[in-house]
């Protein structure tokens, strides 16, 4: 029941444009790791987005950890949901790092000491205590990424959904970077077009193109498949 | 009105072209930023006042209509405009123009909104950057952020109701609207001058006047091409009647009142130095904290020289003895290290 | 005259750095309100005050041709002032002949011109060894104990937060621009005026834009992270008896020369 993302037959469209999400349905177990791959323009980022209720489906319907996605849980969500975004300047709008990772505790309600706490917990777990107290506009795009996920881990959440994590790093930054994903406890959903990444932590591979889900199996049978990734432009060779 | 006041100016017992030509490569190399020093405590502090109170009227007002989205969307707007104002282009002999932001602010904000976005960019500049003081910060918020934010609200929308429902309307009401933004806001920063004694009106004024007239014309067509670049990208964000639903025509009316007001009292009070001095001597303006209007020395130097040059002497010396104080700490602490 | 755009933080380990924001924008007000009402004239109050301020410059570690250097940004707006030296009533230097006028410095004059000049460059020097010695993000707090509004610390710590961001940006639409402004050998360059203010108007305009398109997407990263539309804070900790010391001595100095400069005259 918890830790489980469910969606069925989701659909969104912008008004007076075709769907950009159409019929989409998958499950994702407790603990499961998923990469989400697909050519740019398949509505992968949209589709991130529902799944903590910035963007309302038309159609369908969203369970995450059991509760299903609407006004009165939307909060409750928000909290249990984690979503790192893929420009971590949009994502670190605070004067310092400490406030910025203390942000979602603040609006959680939690006291002044818990708070701390967590702030303490959240920047170890991805290795960043020495920054607590620095400006985020002087870090570089690994550090910021790295203090991205920790904004979103001290909020305790069961979920995490990441947009493009590797995205920008330099080979060095993205291997510390993986191997942090891989130290990570909470159930997993990465989109991107780093199929390495893909290939070393995540079990299960999803293939969204246009909209649809074009692929839905076992990450090393999907990414041998030559001839789907193909077809839906995701061949590196 | 422009001609009068230069007349004015050659006619007056103290002719100052010297000073007019000095003014006026000051203005071309600062902004409207007053610096502290310039303006009088009791003209600092009365325009702190009035801001105070208009800021406040405005946080009421933005709380009521705020959407949750509208915090974000202004701190950003405030760094575009403080970033925007790094824009520049070049004008003929290596000076510049710039981009104040006023005008473009209120035509996509709306007033109130526009008017916080100014008073935490002006904020910012003085604070971080001491781009104008931070006693007459009071004055410059209200120069740049009250003024400049309402006068261009009150012409765009004068002339947007004058003028039929099209593209070419807009982009003439922005132009006005960001043109006497700039002058009528130089128009005031000269005034607050005048009344402090530090530059009289009848040269402040013309001349602020003169050469904002020019700068205007820049923030003007910059305000022209952003609104046409804009208006093709994201039509619906300039639209005639602003962002705001219910529309007080009281603002936008109160807005023109004032430019007209200003445009009017500012030439009078050029031509005649000599009232705007009784003004100010009747309403206390300078009262006991400066003495009058223009003369303050003479009393106090030659009849008391030996007491002044010795409190002088002593001054200096205390301070000479200060500052070596504080060297020697910090060689004494630098000496003996606390930390490894 | 416009914003350098590099953070004025200059870090230190210097007792001042070590000074409570709150308590230094307190003292640094203090000063600029004593230094504007030393009546004119008053120069022993005046070189009292600059040697405060450099005591403190000194103390603070920070190289005092630095701030200094900084310090002559106020300068040209002295020239505001300057016909002063022409119009104020008293006994002329000499009187110089300038066509159909007649200019007559005076003394008096002079010396009101320079009192201006001099306050304002001392005030200066004050707020800039805040800026040098507070980092931003405890200036925001410093804002919020002297109670301005929460809105607006949270509208002015986003702005801090992009102005950066958007600064990258604008100087990268400036390069941008400049690369494509060659001139080739022989021709004069083209397009009046009016049309490079149209390009910067441009220019401005696709700032706004993306300027929009990021304000989207950090509500959209607030939402996520609970965000209600309130804006929230962490309290404050509380200020130190040896803070309070300092802010009293510190007041009381800069009064005294006040009251001392009044009674004297």
């Amino acid at each position: 029941m918890h830790h489980t993302i469910d969606v069925e037959h989701l659909t969104f469209r912008y008004p007076n444009r075709p769907a950009v999400l159409d019929d989409i349905t998958f499950h994702i177990e407790a603990g499961e790791r998923i990469g989400l791959v697909g050519p740019n323009g398949a509505g992968k980022s949209t589709l991130m987005l529902h799944l903590n209720g910035i963007l309302r489906a038309e159609s369908g319907t969203i369970r995450l950890c059991g509760m299903e996605l609407g006004e009165a849980t939307l909060r409750a969500v928000r909290r249990a949901v984690g979503l790192v975004f893929q420009n971590p300047d949009d994502q670190l709008f605070s004067p310092t790092v400490f406030d910025d990772v203390a942000f979602g505790p603040i609006y959680q309600g939690c006291s002044p000491e818990e708070i701390r706490e967590r702030v303490r917990d959240a920047l170890a777990a991805v290795h960043m205590e020495a920054y607590t107290h620095r400006v985020s506009h002087h870090l570089s795009v690994g550090e910021k990424k790295r203090i991205a996920i920790a904004t979103v881990l001290s909020m305790n959440p069961e979920i995490l959904i990441l947009d493009e994590p590797s995205a920008g790093l330099d080979p060095q930054a993205r291997r510390n970077f993986i191997h942090l994903l891989g130290e990570l406890k909470q159930t997993m959903l990465v989109a991107t077009h780093d199929l390495a990444l893909v290939r070393k932590i995540c079990g299960r591979t999803l293939i969204l193109d246009s909209g649809h889900i074009a692929g839905d199996g076992p990450t090393d049978e999907i990414l041998a498949n030559r001839i789907l990734l193909a077809q839906h432009g995701l061949l590196e060779d | 009105m422009f001609r009068n006041a230069l007349q004015s100016v050659c006619r007056s017992h103290r002719p100052l072209l010297l000073g007019s030509g000095l003014v006026l490569v000051w203005l071309t190399t600062t902004a409207m930023h007053i610096p502290d020093g310039f303006l009088s405590p009791l003209v600092a502090l009365f325009f702190w006042g009035v801001t105070i109170i208009a800021v406040a009227y405005a946080l009421s007002r933005v709380r009521v209509e705020l959407t949750e989205r509208q915090v974000p969307l202004m701190g950003v707007l405030a760094a575009v405009i403080f970033a925007g104002q790094m824009l520049n282009f070049s004008v003929a002999g290596g000076t510049s123009g710039h981009l104040l932001g006023a005008a473009l602010a209120v035509i996509l904000l709306g007033p109130w909104p526009a008017l916080l976005v100014m008073t935490c960019v002006v904020s910012v500049q003085a604070l971080i950057f001491q781009d104008g003081g931070l006693l007459a910060l009071g004055a410059n918020i209200f120069n740049m952020g009250i003024i400049g934010v309402f006068v261009a609200w009150g012409v765009y929308r004068l002339v947007c109701r004058l003028t039929p429902d099209a593209r070419w309307s807009r982009l003439l009401a922005g132009f006005l609207a960001a043109w006497s933004s700039i002058e009528i806001a130089a128009l005031v920063a000269a005034l607050q001058l005048a009344l402090s004694g530090t530059s009289p009106a009848n040269i402040s004024i013309p001349a602020m006047g003169g050469i904002h007239a020019l700068i205007g014309l820049g923030e003007g067509v910059i305000t022209l091409g952003a609104l046409s670049f804009l208006m093709a990208v994201r039509p619906g964000l300039v639209s005639g009647k602003g962002p705001e639903k219910t529309e007080s025509s009281l603002v936008w009316v109160g807005g023109l009142m004032i430019a007209v007001l200003l445009a009017i009292l500012s030439p009078l009070a050029s031509a005649h130095p000599d009232g705007l001095e009784w003004v100010a001597e009747q309403t206390g303006f300078l009262g006991a904290a400066q003495g009058s209007f223009y003369t303050i020395l003479p009393d106090y130097v030659v009849p008391g020289i030996s007491n002044g040059a010795l409190a002088t002497i002593l001054a200096g010396v205390m301070g000479v003895v200060i500052v070596l104080g504080a060297a020697f700490l910090v060689s004494r602490i630098r000496k003996t290290p606390t930390s490894g | 005259m416009h914003a350098h755009l590099f953070d004025p933080y200059f870090s230190g380990a210097s007792p001042v750095h070590a000074c409570d924001s709150r308590i230094k924008l307190a003292l640094v007000l203090v000063f600029i309100l004593c230094v504007a009402l030393a009546p004119v004239g008053a120069w022993a109050a005046l070189v009292l005050y600059f040697a405060t301020s450099l005591a403190a410059i000194i103390l603070s570690g920070i190289p005092l041709l630095k701030i200094l250097r900084r310090s002559v940004i106020a300068l040209p707006f002295a020239l505001a002032a300057l016909p002063l030296v022409f119009t104020t009533d008293g006994v002329p230097w000499i009187s110089i002949p300038l066509g159909p006028w007649m200019l007559s410095p005076t003394a008096e004059g002079f010396l009101r011109f320079l009192a201006i000049a001099g306050k304002s460059w001392i005030s200066v020097q004050a707020a800039l060894l805040l800026s040098a010695t507070t980092p931003f993000p405890d200036l925001l707090l410093a804002l919020r104990a002297f109670h301005v509004p929460q809105l607006l610390v949270s509208v002015i710590g986003l702005m801090w937060r992009y102005l950066f961001v958007l600064a990258d940006e604008a100087i990268r639409l400036m390069r941008a621009r400049d690369s494509r402004s060659g001139i080739e050998p022989g021709r004069r360059p083209g397009g009046g005026v009016l049309w490079r203010a149209r390009v910067t108007g441009g220019m401005a305009g696709s700032l706004f834009i993306r300027g929009f398109d990021r304000a989207d997407r950090v509500y959209a990263a607030m939402l996520a992270r609970g965000y209600d539309g309130e804006t929230r804070a962490l309290p404050a900790p509380p200020l130190t008896p040896g803070q309070y010391t300092v802010l009293t001595a510190g007041g009381t100095w800069m009064v005294m020369i006040l009251l001392l400069a009044i009674l004297i005259r």
